[in-house]
């Protein structure tokens, strides 16, 4: 079982088609994306003792944000701590670990809403499934970026997509499951916890099973890598710098703070979209929460669009038009509810979630480029701590800023104003950290055997 | 392994083996779409609060 796990039982053998990684890595992606849906969850979860109606002991649904929020930050953590070791014991070994994680995490979660016991949750889906969560993301993507040398957006795109995706299913697939579970003494949390682990587990083994690594020296027909001169136009490296000497580059820090600006500004629309909508227009909650379903289209749909649209006009420019296009849209949004049109706000919430979830597909290839491709795994994986930091930062900030100006007076329908315009402001400093993005010195490079060490 | 390899196998096992795979992912990710797709027509359909 080791050895069928290992890296070199992952090589792929001759006739392989590329074109099956792809799938292999949405496996694993659109069953770790369920953490997005998690929120689902939150309200059977504290009707857990009362079922109908709160009763004393039933937890709250503060306490419950902090699985989702811990799941986040183990996420950052593991796919910092453990990135190495996914570049070195290869992506079929890492699925594997990823798969146990993550749907062990989910069982344990789900035997912790059994008993009633808040901390199991926490440690089952927070810390165990967040250790998943983090595996499983990087592992794919580093792999796709092996195979696609000549189209490395669209790969990352199409993987990360996946995570998008995850919630378009994991949402009405616990609500089918609870439905069917639930009786008139319990809301069904916990046998539809351990089911989905159960069904996920499936999937995500049979994408470690499709899985395959290009062969030492692949490179697809006809491809010709980009001579010196165009690779240093679009600033694309040919040669690889390792993990502990990326993260003591500039660069690299200069990436982490985009990632971080964008997704906390994401987090901005994302974390109060339903409220935002009903404050500022009035809808019903049943339309409120159709607002985040089309946010989450857009999210998933932007993060192919976007990633691929970067194989062709740079990364560099791609993240120009998230921070430039992104702070004009945000400082708009005001202003259509100021003109009162429905329709323009959804529009301009919709293509700022294409960039939000474009941001997250393109950052790998955006590593690529400038690190080289041996240890991208590794070295994505320590630049998803900037995730967790804005998973904490984002909803903090936001919460923060509209409590303190419901607590001066300011309508409820105007207070997202001041939010809004805060989050184009941190656009502009994203914006600012992008442009500052050069190529790396010669210093830092190392010989491909180095990197693979 | 040919270092040029195009990836892209093109017997009929391998065909079937990319129509199966894709499925296998797609099928669930169409219907997630689906129902979010319904959901959010809610948007423009429920009435307003106010």
């Amino acid at each position: 079982m080791a050895a069928f796990l290992d890296r070199s039982h992952s090589i792929a053998g001759p006739g392989f088609s590329r074109w099956l990684v792809p799938p292999a890595a949405l496996c694993i992606h659109l069953c770790i994306g369920q953490a997005y849906a998690f929120s689902v969850f939150n309200k059977p979860m504290s009707l857990a003792l009362g079922v109908t109606a709160p009763a004393p002991g039933d937890w709250t649904i503060p306490n419950l944000g902090w699985i989702f929020s811990l799941a986040i930050v183990f996420l950052g953590l593991s796919a910092a701590v453990f990135g190495r070791w996914v570049e070195s014991a290869g992506p079929r070994a890492a699925m594997f670990a990823a798969a146990c994680l993550f749907c062990g995490g989910l069982i344990v979660a789900g035997l912790g809403v059994s008993i009633h016991n808040l901390p199991i949750v926490y440690l089952g889906y927070g810390v165990i499934g967040g250790c998943g969560l983090g595996i499983g993301y990087i592992s794919p993507v580093s792999t796709l970026i092996k195979w696609f040398p000549d189209r490395p957006g669209l790969a990352t795109g199409t993987a990360i997509m996946g995570f998008g995706g995850g919630a378009l299913i994991g949402a009405p697939l616990a609500v089918l499951l609870m439905k069917y579970y639930s009786t008139p003494t319990s809301t069904g949390v916990a046998p539809t916890m351990i089911t989905m682990g159960l069904i996920y587990f499936v999937f995500m083994i049979s994408g470690a099973l499709m899985v395959r690594l290009p062969a030492p020296g692949w490179k697809p027909a006809g491809w010709v890598p980009p001579t010196p001169a165009e690779a240093a136009a679009r600033m694309i490296t040919t040669r690889n710098v390792v993990m502990a000497e990326a993260v003591k580059t500039q660069q690299f820090w200069l990436l982490w703070a985009v990632l971080f600006l964008n997704v906390t500004a994401g987090i901005g629309i994302l974390g109060q979209a339903s409220l935002m909508v009903q404050d500022m227009f009035g809808v019903a909650v049943a339309a409120a929460a159709g607002f985040v379903g089309l946010l989450s289209l857009f999210n998933m749909g932007g993060r192919i669009f976007w990633a691929s649209m970067s194989d062709f006009i740079g990364r560099k420019r791609t993240y120009m038009i998230f921070f430039g296009l992104g702070a004009i849209l945000y400082a708009l949004i005001p202003w259509t509810k100021n003109i009162g049109s429905l329709g323009l706000f959804v529009a301009v919430c919709c293509i700022i979630l294409t960039m939000y979830g474009g941001g997250f597909a393109t950052i790998p290839a955006y590593l690529r480029d400038m690190f080289g491709t041996v240890q991208v795994g590794a070295i994505h994986g320590v630049l998803l701590t900037a995730w967790s930091a804005a998973g904490i930062a984002g909803p903090v900030l936001v919460n923060y800023i509209r409590q303190y100006q419901l607590d001066h007076g300011v309508p409820k329908a105007e207070a997202y104003s001041v939010t809004m315009y805060i989050m184009a402001v941190l656009l502009v400093v994203g914006f600012i950290c992008n442009y500052l993005v050069r190529p790396l010195d010669e210093r830092h490079y190392v010989t491909t055997a180095e990197a693979v060490g | 392994m040919n270092t040029t390899d195009t990836g892209s196998g093109t017997d009929t096992s391998t065909t079937v083996k990319l129509v199966l795979a894709w499925l296998w992912v797609g099928i669930p990710l169409a219907w997630g779409v689906w129902v979010t797709l319904n959901n959010a027509l809610q948007l423009f359909t429920a009435t307003k609060t106010t």
